[in-house]
């Protein structure tokens, strides 16, 4: 039997790239925003050593507390040191947490998740308790109980708040992956004799990306804000490492009255980084989910 | 009806247990000797019978799974053993602390109940308009906000204000006086805190009231009740906002028990010494039999939560119940 391949660029029938970005942000003005805002913190984080006018970690005991001037246009906290080169640098240290953190926990949950809608029976029935279980603790507590086993740091963060963000990954990707067993080309695949592994990353996998993409976006937000909620309990980020939450910890209470610029612009670069990463999100959503597509 | 409470009663039992060998099994995952971590503490040397003997004291010379055996049993009695850093039982240390977050947390509920019914519903109803704009925004900036950095403005703003009106800078009082002894030092502790996390609980039941009300508001018995002619306010009321408070209740229910977590940090800010605070505590005395307690009593808090809201949803919605 002769089959007549077709041109893959004349099927194509969709807008160029550029107008589908153009009527995205026509018809998602807010979530346009919000990709502003990422952008600025991803090239901040990225190109922090251009753009931090001082080093971030060297105390200037001859400027300590100062208010924001051409000098330091952000202030400096009680050691003297730059906070806007530690706002930027600590650009970079929300970013390498969140993005890891929400990457790894998304993926582990993908592959969870369709896996346990693929195989079914006893292994989904295993993995749903084991979730359950894993769900029943509240992020910031198993992050907690995780950070008092492996100690504060960068890396261990990373670990406790990848853990308690699969199950939460794995449970919505498996619904959507529940549906997309039953369609005839999974079917098609297993007459054809592919492996299960095959048929879960190649066949499965990328039918359920709009689920995954926006639950991963969600992580992102969520794994900054518990990064800075760690850090500044103390069990997160340790000193002299510039994260934001840690900003917030010690000096700024303790100056709070008399240097309140170290208590607000940490918390305002937080705010804004995830509340750009949440409006993105929610246009993802928007565009992404064919419910909620108002087409 | 029966058939379905039990189902669900049964369910959380292998969650409960599952939950418990989590905790027991991450406790036991941490390194080093937590005897050498006690004998080491008071900085002078130990000797091996110390060692031997503490070992004992605490059990972990027994096999594993006896010492798991006898954690479930304790905590079935909520017999968690005694705190490694004051001496005290578990139980007492916890219930210590409990009425002033358990306070906070019924406060911040009510607050955020009270913000995102009205505010979620009306921006539904005026979709589209500046006013539906705002709301989100607002919505959206509570999920945003991180609530540690909200209560730390918060305490500046208070300090400034009262400074600029009474000439006094004025702290909220730390320490806990119950409520029908001293109301008002008790709600001038437990307000800012109650309204910083409840910012962020109101602005995540906002977001659903919205998305629940604009559902309901297509549903085929709103355009009839319109067509027979009900007037607005009886159609939001009695039509709409009944059937749409289904899932906002499941999320109310859901967000108290991760009220919880919210708590820790914020009791941090306000130097409250409530249960969140004690797990800080906890975690950074590396006190694990208070460590193990409190993590077990939060997955408890929340299983049952959601066991409660299961059954009220199932109580409510007369299609669970009948299925």
């Amino acid at each position: 039997m002769s089959t007549t391949t077709a041109d893959p660029d004349a099927l194509d029938l969709r807008p160029p790239a550029w107008s589908r970005a153009v009527r995205f942000c026509q018809r998602q003005p807010l979530g346009s925003f919000g990709l502003v805002l990422v952008v600025i913190v991803a090239i901040t984080g990225i190109f922090a050593e251009l753009l931090a006018p001082y080093n971030p970690t060297a105390n200037d005991f001859s400027s300590m507390t100062e208010a924001p001037s051409l000098a330091h246009l952000l202030g400096t906290d009680q050691f003297g040191r730059d906070l806007m080169s530690r706002i930027i640098f600590g650009a970079r240290t929300a970013l390498i947490v969140g993005l890891s953190s929400a990457f790894v926990g998304g993926l582990l949950g993908l592959v969870l998740g369709v896996g346990s809608a693929y195989f079914g029976g006893t292994i989904d029935l295993l993995l749903q308790r084991v979730f359950d279980v894993v769900m029943a603790f509240p992020l910031i507590i198993m992050a907690l109980a995780i950070v008092s086993i492996f100690g504060t740091g960068v890396h261990n963060v990373i670990i406790a708040i990848t853990i308690p963000l699969i199950p939460r990954c794995a449970r919505v990707v498996r619904s959507a992956a529940l549906v997309i067993r039953e369609v005839p080309y999974v079917d098609a695949a297993r007459a054809c004799g592919y492996g299960h592994v095959r048929i879960i990353m190649r066949h499965m996998s990328p039918n359920v990306m709009a689920p995954f993409l926006i639950m991963v976006t969600a992580f992102v937000g969520q794994a900054i804000l518990a990064e800075a909620s760690l850090s500044y309990l103390g069990l997160g980020v340790q000193e002299p490492v510039p994260a934001w939450g840690l900003m917030l910890q010690g000096g700024a209470e303790e100056y709070a009255s008399t240097a309140p610029w170290i208590a607000i612009f940490p918390g305002v670069a937080i705010m804004l980084s995830v509340l750009g990463i949440n409006l993105f999100g929610d246009a993802l959503r928007d565009t992404l989910d064919p419910k909620l597509r108002d087409r | 009806m029966l058939q379905y409470v039990l189902k669900r009663v049964l369910l959380t039992i292998p969650t409960l247990i599952g939950a418990a060998a989590l905790v027991f099994l991450l406790m036991r995952l941490i390194p080093g000797d937590i005897c050498l971590v006690r004998l080491g503490g008071g900085g002078a040397s130990f000797d091996p019978k110390a060692l031997a003997s503490c070992h004992t004291e605490i059990g972990v010379d027994r096999p594993v799974i006896v010492q798991f055996l006898e954690f479930m049993w304790g905590a079935v009695r909520l017999d968690f053993g005694t705190s490694m850093w004051s001496g005290k039982p578990v139980i007492v240390e916890i219930a210590a602390r409990l009425p002033i977050s358990l306070e906070i947390a019924i406060m911040a509920t009510v607050v955020a109940v009270a913000l995102a019914i009205p505010l979620g519903t009306i921006s539904a109803l005026k979709q589209g308009t500046w006013l539906d704009v705002a709301v989100r925004v607002f919505a959206i900036g509570g999920i945003a906000t991180p609530s540690f950095w909200l209560g730390i403005v918060s305490v500046l703003l208070v300090l400034d204000l009262t400074n600029w009106i009474g000439g006094k800078p004025w702290m909220p009082p730390i320490d806990y006086v119950p409520l029908w002894q001293d109301p008002i030092h008790n709600l001038s502790m437990a307000m800012l805190p109650a309204l910083t996390v409840g910012y962020r609980y109101a602005a995540v039941t906002m977001r659903m009231t919205r998305s629940t009300m604009l559902e309901v508001m297509k549903e085929d018995y709103i355009r009839t009740a319109r067509a027979k002619g009900l007037i607005n306010k009886l159609i939001i009321n009695r039509h709409a906002l009944k059937n749409a408070l289904l899932p906002i209740v499941t999320l109310i229910g859901i967000e108290f028990a991760f009220l919880i977590g919210g708590l820790v940090v914020t009791e941090q800010v306000f130097n409250l010494n409530g249960v969140g605070r004690l797990f800080v505590q906890a975690v950074q005395n590396q006190d694990y039999t208070l460590t193990q307690a409190l993590v077990m009593l939060t997955v408890t808090v929340f299983v049952f939560t959601n066991l409660a809201v299961d059954l009220l949803y199932a109580w409510l919605d007369p299609r669970i119940r009948f299925n």
